[in-house]
């Protein structure tokens, strides 16, 4: 589990990486063509972006004919939603704006 | 509620200098809830309900979806919370102390890591990207 977050993380840190998983996340499912014509960089470069984003589990692929087509798996993202620590954050703010609205009441 | 699997809660608990009954209306009263947790037509009255709304960000509305689950004046407040297809329950209780009133606040029904709720991070990933952004550049 650990190895694959590391996965992820370094998959996601380049930009034009990020770029290709947003682009299958937000429009579905596309061929390395279709991402390539879009991409602004040559379709090897997409092609070894695809393979760091496949070994992060972040993307899959399936063949249909001579074309492969990618889509995006966001659920790989899940182990690294830590609601707990968003949350925490979340209401320990909250607690202070609770405090220093309770303080005003005073007056 | 959606969650399956096991789930966990957040407990936040803390001694305010305050009278439980002033407490009481800053979490009950739309106009003073809005001052220090966000904007809402809440009403305290079980079944009600209503919504919080925050700034939207990319991907989230900023919506929260809620509904009053218990009143129960002035020691026993919660509602449902649901955004980001998270299903959770927000609970809230006053106990009077010398000093004032102990704050105790759980919020439970977040997926443990084994929980099977992705929904979250489909929604939330954009984001949660651009804050990870910072993590990973003090990774390298």
């Amino acid at each position: 589990m650990q190895a694959l977050t590391n996965d992820v993380f370094r998959a996601l840190a380049d930009p034009t990486r990020r770029a290709i998983f947003e682009r299958l996340a937000r429009d579905g499912e596309q061929t390395v063509h279709a991402l390539t014509d879009r991409s602004g960089v040559s379709q090897p470069a997409v092609s070894k972006h695809l393979t760091v984003l496949k070994r992060a589990k972040l993307v899959m692929h399936r063949r249909e004919g001579r074309e492969t087509h990618y889509a995006a798996q966001p659920q790989a993202l899940e182990p690294l939603v830590d609601w707990m620590s968003v949350y925490g954050a979340f209401w320990r703010d909250r607690f202070d704006r609770l405090e220093n609205l309770l303080n005003r009441m005073d007056k | 509620m959606t969650t399956t699997g096991p789930t966990r809660t957040l407990v936040i608990e803390r001694e305010m200098p305050h009278p439980q009954e002033k407490i009481w209306r800053a979490l009950t009263e739309g106009k003073l809830m809005e001052e220090w947790l966000m904007k809402n037509d809440f009403q305290p009255v079980v079944g009600h309900r209503f919504q919080f709304r925050a700034t939207p960000a990319p991907n989230w509305s900023g919506v929260i979806d809620c509904e009053v689950l218990v009143v129960d004046p002035i020691s026993r407040l919660s509602y449902g919370w649901g955004t980001l297809g998270l299903e959770s329950v927000v609970a809230w209780t006053l106990t009077p102390t010398a000093g004032g009133t102990h704050v105790r606040m759980e919020h439970s029904g977040f997926p443990s890591e084994e929980g099977a709720n992705y929904k979250g991070a489909k929604y939330g990933w954009t984001n949660f990207i651009s804050k990870m952004d910072r993590v990973v550049g003090g990774l390298e």
